[in-house]
């Protein structure tokens, strides 16, 4: 008997494509990752480098013309104490709202990764990804309008007696201010609101992996759950909470809209940026100062390394 | 003698289901015990609930005549060998061992020391620095037995060690937990799935069967005065003979085990039978036989008006090669010592002995 498509007979173009590809496994990764490689590589990359290369430029005082000779310059004006500041201000926050988000994520991700199952899971997966649907300008002037003066927030406080509580906090100096919405604990909370979901996620991932005889054989060894958490689950999610950290720090360092709307009006490294770039046409300073985030990045990574933060991978 | 650990009517209900159903057990000190049962039979259960990674829903565990109801596991003086080793991958096979040391908070020197000496217990000297992952599935299984070790339990509890490794290495491993508990004299609780592990290793064993525990007794008692049909079964394999068989053999009894090997071939007397299958083992040659009590007329009849008269009694037989030449239907004489057939059950009234 004889079956028209029998696969044995002489195959037609895609038969052919299938052959060729079976027999040279190479081929099909290649044209798969073909464009996503030039993606990368060129524009990338390559805006990457002009980047880089920008920033070994300076800028003519008087004429505010570009002086294409690779200079050190530039990168010795971000030593001057107003753009020292903005550095430090920057990392500052990013440091803080990583160290925050991580702590905050924790609980949620170790719930979801070990005891949510089923409708609780799907439930935990909405919660977290619910915020990202939304506009990300129109939560931040949401947090706008609950942290300022009149804001929900205040009208709670008030409510509940606590006034002196906020009012000592606000009178901190450096991150107080006169209401929420102009200090730098607002642009914190924000900061540590939008990008929380991006530190839950890694988090949850990486304690899903790590197996339940793992804490059974710590426990049966003598480790109370206090010891447990710090000898066994913490190592073990770890790259989670790297991964974490690395979106959080990132994001909280390249951002330029949530310090504009909320916070003290002092700049932040992104406003920075965009300052330079656009009215003051100084676009080498632009591009040190986007070196820095880059720099502090590669740092990070190289510290965490260091101290082991990948070795559960 | 103190008992080690005593369950007393101990339960644990998942649900309708129950893992463990009222079982009771005294394990003593210094004792090389079993644990054997099919999966699912409530055996690994039984030894997370002495471990206290879960609690019972009924009953009472003692550990060394304290109960431990409220205790947890990292307050329990007894470790585990996991079945799937759960070492730490993070840490090295060193840092592995020492764990339950620095979880005790001795000085770093001493722990290195200590697990050096662990790790050479279990011949694995100089392989401290190495990672888990870098071990082979048999060098895992050492380092899970040091690391439990380590911190000198009075019980070790064993879950299926074995089970990953090759018969090779699982039959040398066998020797050697045996032999260094003794010399530790700690008393080990051993969960299996394999008879004849239990068997070699064990000084006691407890059959599981559905979360109940059919028989409980040394290798030899059980294996050659098995309780019911279910461990003559699963304890080596048997001929378990139904009250009918056993009638046409002229014995009044419920049921019966008769172990293959007990059956021998004879020249003369004993009973007729027909060889029904050869299989080669190795070791030896099993025949399967249709037994003819009623003797050679019995033989004589044909097969198909055989089904409506008594059939006849299938046995299995264990036979060295001398009798490789056998080949199927050929008639041979069989016969089993005084004593090789164990009566279970005396007429629905459950009591053993001995015939």
């Amino acid at each position: 008997m004889e079956y028209k498509n029998n696969p044995i007979h002489a195959p037609g173009l895609i038969g052919r494509l299938a052959d060729l590809f079976w027999r040279r496994k190479w081929l099909l990764l290649l044209l798969m990752l073909l464009p996503p490689l030039l993606w990368l590589g060129v524009i990338y990359i390559g805006s990457l480098l002009a980047l880089l290369v920008q920033s070994f430029f300076s800028i003519d005082e008087f004429s505010g013309l570009i002086n294409y000779e690779l200079t050190l310059k530039t990168y010795k004006e971000l030593l001057v104490p107003a753009n020292l500041d903005i550095i430090i201000r920057t990392v500052s926050m990013a440091a803080a709202v990583s160290l925050a988000a991580a702590i905050v994520a924790f609980p949620i991700a170790y719930y979801a990764a070990r005891y949510a199952r089923g409708k609780w899971k799907a439930l935990f997966y909405l919660g977290v990804m619910l915020p990202l649907w939304s506009s990300y300008l129109v939560k931040v002037y949401a947090w706008k309008l609950i942290l300022a003066k009149e804001g929900i927030l205040n009208w709670l406080i008030v409510k509940l007696h606590l006034s002196w509580l906020l009012d000592a906090l606000l009178a901190t100096p450096v991150i107080g201010g006169n209401s929420l919405s102009v200090s730098y604990i607002g642009t914190f909370l924000v900061f540590l609101y939008v990008w929380l979901p991006f530190m839950v996620l890694p988090m949850q991932a990486a304690l899903e992996r790590v197996p339940i005889n793992y804490l059974d054989a710590s426990a049966d060894l003598g480790a109370n759950p206090v010891q447990t958490f710090r000898n066994v689950i913490l190592p073990l999610a770890m790259p989670g909470v790297i991964a974490g950290s690395i979106f959080t720090f990132s994001l909280t360092l390249g951002d330029y809209i949530i310090p504009q709307i909320i916070g003290s009006s002092r700049l932040f490294i992104g406003q920075a940026v965009y300052a330079h770039q656009g009215t003051a046409g100084n676009i080498p300073l632009a591009a040190a100062f986007s070196v820095v985030p880059i720099v502090i990045m590669c740092i990070y990574l190289w510290m965490a390394k260091r101290k082991g933060a990948f070795d559960a991978l | 003698m103190t008992s080690a650990v005593e369950l007393h009517q101990v339960s644990r209900y998942f649900g309708a289901v129950r893992a463990v159903d009222s079982v009771d057990l005294a394990i003593e000190e210094g004792e090389f015990f079993a644990l054997l049962g099919p999966s699912g039979s409530g055996k690994t259960t039984c030894l997370r609930l002495v471990a206290g990674f879960d609690s019972p829903s009924q009953g009472e565990i003692k550990i060394f005549d304290k109960p431990v109801h409220n205790v947890p596991p990292y307050r329990r003086n007894v470790n585990t060998v996991f079945q799937d080793y759960a070492l730490f991958p993070h840490l090295s096979v060193g840092d592995n061992v020492a764990y339950a040391l620095k979880i005790r908070k001795v000085d770093k020197a001493t722990r290195q020391k200590k697990a050096e000496e662990a790790l050479e217990m279990v011949q694995l000297g100089g392989l401290a620095n190495r990672r888990p992952a870098q071990l082979s599935g048999g060098q895992r299984q050492r380092v899970a037995l040091a690391r439990a070790l380590v911190g000198q339990p009075k019980v070790l509890l064993l879950d299926e060690p074995l089970g990953a490794l090759d018969l090779k290495l699982r039959e040398e491993m066998q020797e050697e937990l045996k032999t260094l508990q003794r010399s530790l004299g700690i008393t080990f609780i051993f969960v299996t799935h394999d008879q004849t592990e239990a068997l070699s290793m064990a000084d006691r064993l407890a059959i599981f069967n559905n979360g109940r525990i059919q028989q409980v007794g040394t290798p030899e008692n059980i294996y050659h005065r098995p309780q019911d049909e279910f461990v003559a079964r699963f304890v080596g394999s048997s001929n378990v003979l139904a009250s009918s068989e056993l009638a046409q053999l002229g014995i009044q009894a419920e049921s019966a085990s008769l172990r293959p090997e007990a059956v021998q071939l004879v020249t003369n007397g004993g009973y007729f039978a027909k060889v029904l299958a050869k299989s080669f083992l190795g070791s030896a040659i099993r025949l399967q036989l249709a037994l003819f009590p009623g003797g050679d007329s019995q033989l004589q009849s044909t097969p198909t008006n055989m089904s409506s008269k008594i059939s006849p009694i299938q046995l299995s037989a264990l036979v060295d090669h001398s009798r490789a030449e056998l080949n199927v239907g050929d008639t041979v004489r069989v016969h089993w010592p005084e004593g090789s057939l164990h009566i279970m059950r005396v007429s629905s009234s459950i009591s053993t002995g001995e015939l």
